[in-house]
């Protein structure tokens, strides 16, 4: 439709936050321009709005209404309020890579422990010497990921060594400690050919934070014959703003576990554009919402088949309580010449209060003939018979709904092959049902 | 598994270039001069003898259709229409006003003759028809409105259809002859602000069917409508209104053609249906306009807006419509379930071939308490053509027990086609069911190794599973319609069901 009217007082303030940011950005003159041109198309967008057929779930212009001013440059006191929410965040083994409010906090992370099969640098480091101006450019014209190019202040850039078999994985911890403010990261994962490895990335809050914004990038590309598993786990402030783009891209004969919990945040997003772009592939693409109160939850997954026999599978729940609002939004694309693909895709939402809404939009484009594609969707309450088969048996309500629940999600958490991070997973999804009773 | 082999040369075999209702009847006929302004309006609501408040409703509608911009979220491609480039109004040119069939044009006749639609009721009404004999059951009745380009040329039975209370004309004569029920129902399922092309057609539609049933009443026929557009350049608007009082049933056919010419012309139709409480219409279509060569040069470019308000309790809308034709399809037709235990129904075939480019689906919007609905649609794309499934499934705070299933196939056949499917479904309250399963693949594998299990071959299997699937959905359409609609479609669903 007609993106005209992108010039609201929110895309006007916005270009004031940009203005002030600039000083502090990090980047040559060369850097500068990339980020003018990003910000350039996302002011011909602006805040996305149900207008836009990928946002019309998520209408950030009525959910969120502007763009945040960035936050500060941690200071001490910020890195010391920061510390306990790394601890409370923390996968036990895991090498840990911090970043707060936007930086990255060399202090806060397991630097020594990384060893010679792991290369890190940073956004800013990157930038400043000028050697990642291609870190801020994507062929998306997505409003969110161009304003992250715009303003990105920090990110890691990590590098997987072709080879390199990591039995701990690496943890990326996110920590707001800010209130009234945003903050921009972008990252860039490089997994190479043969390599095996699991990265969890968390994003988290400090006790006194609150109303914050998160507006995160990643960029994963991975070689062949790879294994690997990425871990989100999303637990932001409940009144805060979280909205990552994912972008990956998957060679030949590699098998990618993707897994997406979301348990806080007001307003939260992950958008996925994941290409299959060698033959052979496997990915799984899975996710869970539990959602409560007024929270908006959004998991919008594009999956391109561009080459070839691979195989994608993607499953979601969604549990929604109170006036909660759940949106799943998979599409996955077939391209002409993929024949041999296999793609499946299921959704499915528990809606556990008369209030609560949820939004199902799979779709299917196909372009190739010798394809085996499918999707499902399905709404509904609990099942009143097995509700009462375990309160028959002596269960009180509350702990015969939570054990439904909990085996809901659980087949979309079942994936996760490391058992530890599996338990982790199973574990925090069972402290949000803990609070429902 | 790709398409076997047999289903690919039946699809070959009904390729587009094979059209058998391209011929064109040379008849006089009045055009109104070409393009589109207030002028243009008021000649068609004048050469209709309308109502002066019919005229201002189409003023309006064509004031605001001029603020209005065409839609372009749907997943078809096609040149910019230039709407001052279209007569608006074109009819046979009247030797006298017809009072009987002996006096339509014989060469429209004879064209209808040719698309096989039985205008002439004579034998039944004069009581000559053939005694059954018992290997060879009574014919059914149909009672048939055929639209010509832009009017109406016959309604036949009327006169066993008013015995029964029933009223079917067309609806240039039910604005004339009953006013109160069109004033209080036209536009009210279907505004005249509701989107690009409804609006055009509330401007300038020249005819089309008006269906009454009253209350409790049954109606003893199937009403059919056949469309035809003739005319070069000419746009075709018409306008169904059906309302089926409370306790009524009603089953409706429509089909249409047109010439084989290498211009597109476009065909806005609106139709809007109306249930009362525990009132029943089946609305049953085989759209067979022109798709267009193999080249894909011409065709109909088909832009509908259908929808029927489940407006009483316990009422029921049926859609079951059968797409072969038409270069664009642009179609939703929808079911408003506002009466508690109203229940809204959806079964599709959509087959494209060559260069057709379809775009459809359905809307199945749960506003009552305990409302249910079902959707079944099966979609075939072959050639170059693109088959896009897009439906809504929506269930109001308020529509508690709200119930919906959905189904959508599709086959592919041959590398350089899609087919896309892309379901909403939104559930705003906890006690509303929804259930959506779409595949684009063969037929599963249990099912099938179920059958070959118990002794059937492969090909067997298929043949049986397919079958039992295609009936499903041609089970909907009235016998005489499913003759009509199999000969069509003359190929097979295998590898579509999942």
């Amino acid at each position: 439709m007609n993106v005209a009217v992108a010039k609201t007082g929110s895309g006007r303030a916005v270009s004031d936050v940009f203005a002030s940011a600039q000083g502090r950005l990090p980047g040559s003159a060369a850097i500068a321009e990339a980020r003018r041109q990003a910000f350039e198309t996302y002011e011909r967008l602006g805040l996305p709005h149900r207008r836009i057929e990928e946002w019309k779930y998520t209408d950030l212009r009525a959910l969120v209404g502007e763009v945040l001013p960035l936050a500060a440059t941690p200071d001490a006191a910020a890195l010391s309020r920061a510390t306990e929410a790394v601890k409370a965040q923390a996968f036990a083994g895991a090498r840990k890579l911090v970043l707060v409010d936007g930086v990255f906090a060399p202090e806060l992370s397991d630097l020594a422990a990384l060893g010679p099969e792991i290369s890190l640098t940073t956004l800013r480091e990157a930038l400043d010497k000028d050697a990642g101006g291609d870190l801020l450019k994507t062929a998306s014209t997505d409003a969110m990921i161009s304003l992250n190019a715009a303003l990105a202040t920090d990110g890691v850039v990590l590098a997987i060594r072709d080879g390199a078999q990591l039995s701990v994985p690496v943890q990326i911890i996110h920590v707001a400690t800010v209130s009234s403010a945003s903050v921009v990261t972008r990252s860039q994962l490089r997994i190479g050919n043969g390599a095996r490895v699991t990265i969890i990335e968390s994003f988290a809050p400090a006790a006194t934070a609150g109303a914050y914004q998160v507006i995160d990038a990643l960029i994963l590309s991975i070689g062949d014959d790879a294994d690997v598993a990425h871990i989100r786990l999303m637990d932001d402030a409940p009144d805060a703003v979280n909205v990552t783009s994912a972008i990956v891209t998957i060679g030949a004969r590699t098998k990618l576990n993707l897994f997406n919990m979301t348990t806080g945040a007001a307003v939260s997003r992950l958008q996925g554009f994941i290409t299959l772009a060698g033959e052979g592939s496997t990915l799984a693409a899975n996710g869970v919402n539990l959602l409560r109160k007024t929270e908006h939850g959004d998991t919008t997954l594009v999956v391109d088949h561009a080459v070839p026999g691979c195989t994608s599978r993607e499953t979601f729940r969604a549990v929604v309580d109170d006036r909660g609002h759940s949106v799943f939004q998979g599409r996955i694309i077939v391209r002409p010449d993929a024949q041999k693909t296999d793609g499946k895709m299921m959704t499915r939402a528990l809606l556990l209060s008369d209030e609560a809404e949820a939004d199902n939009k799979p779709e299917l484009e196909i372009f190739a003939d010798d394809v085996s594609c499918g999707h499902g969707a399905t709404a509904g309450a609990l099942d009143d018979s097995l509700l009462f088969y375990l309160r028959a048996r002596g269960l009180p309500e509350k702990e015969a709904q939570a054990l439904l629940i909990q085996a809901f999600v659980g087949e979309a958490i079942e994936e996760i092959a490391d058992d530890g991070l599996r338990e982790h997973v199973i574990g925090l999804a069972e402290r949000w049902l803990e609070a429902r009773k | 598994m790709p398409a076997v082999q047999e289903t690919v040369d039946r699809v070959r075999r009904i390729d587009v270039d094979q059209y058998r209702y391209g011929f064109e009847t040379l008849i006089d006929s009045e055009k109104a001069p070409k393009g589109l302004s207030e002028d243009i309006v008021k000649f068609i609501s004048g050469k209709k003898n309308e109502p002066a408040w019919m005229l201002e409703w189409r003023l309006e509608a064509y004031r605001r259709w001029l603020t209005m911009r065409e839609p372009t979220w749907a997943r078809v491609d096609y040149p910019r229409i230039d709407y001052q480039d279209i007569y608006y109004y074109a009819a046979p040119k009247p030797k006298k006003s017809v009072s009987s069939l002996d006096e339509i044009d014989p060469e429209i006749l004879k064209t209808y003759e040719k698309l096989g639609i039985p205008l002439r009721e004579v034998a039944v009404l004069e009581g000559v028809e053939p005694k059954p004999s018992e290997s060879d059951p009574p014919a059914r009745k149909i009672a048939v409105d055929a639209v010509f380009d832009s009017v109406s040329v016959a309604t036949t039975f009327k006169a066993e259809l008013k015995k029964a209370g029933v009223i079917f004309m067309p609806i240039s004569e039910a604005i004339r002859e009953h006013p109160e029920l069109v004033q209080k129902y036209l536009g009210s399922v279907v505004p005249t602000s509701d989107n690009f092309y409804a609006t055009l057609n509330s401007a300038v539609f020249s005819d089309g069917s008006f269906v009454y049933v009253p209350p409790g009443v049954r109606c003893p026929m199937e009403l059919s409508t056949y469309f035809r557009i003739n005319e070069r350049n000419t746009g075709q608007f018409e306008r169904t209104l059906i309302i089926a009082d409370k306790g009524s049933y009603v089953s409706y056919l429509e089909g249409c053609t047109a010439p084989q010419r290498d211009e597109n012309q476009l065909h806005a139709a609106v139709v809007e249906l109306v249930a009362l409480d525990d009132a029943e219409i089946k609305y049953s279509t085989v759209q067979n306009w022109y798709p267009g060569n193999s080249e894909g040069v011409g065709g109909i470019y088909n832009f509908v807006t259908k929808r029927g308000d489940c407006r009483g309790a316990n009422s029921k809308i049926s859609w079951t419509q059968v797409e072969t034709g038409s270069a664009i399809t642009w179609k939703y037709p929808s079911c408003i379930l506002r009466g508690d235990n109203s229940r809204g129904e959806f079964y599709s075939i959509a087959i494209s071939n060559g260069f057709q480019q379809v775009d459809s689906g359905t809307k199945m919007i749960h506003l009552g308490r305990n409302t249910t609905s079902r959707i079944i649609s099966k979609g075939i794309a072959a050639g170059k053509s693109q088959n896009t499934y897009r439906g809504l499934v929506t269930a109001h705070r308020k529509a508690t027990g709200a119930r919906n299933f959905t189904a959508c196939d599709s086959l592919l056949i041959g590398d350089k086609c899609g087919a896309h499917t892309v379901p909403y479904i939104e559930a705003k309250n906890s006690s509303a069911t929804f259930e959506h399963e779409a595949t684009t693949s063969k037929i599963s594998e249990d099912v099938l190794f179920y059958c070959v299990q118990r002794g059937l071959s492969q090909e067997e299997a298929v043949g049986l599973v397919v079958n039992g699937f295609v009936k499903d959905v041609l089970q909907q359409l009235p016998m005489e319609f499913a003759v009509e609609a199999q000969k069509l479609i003359s190929i097979s669903l295998e590898g579509s069901v999942g």
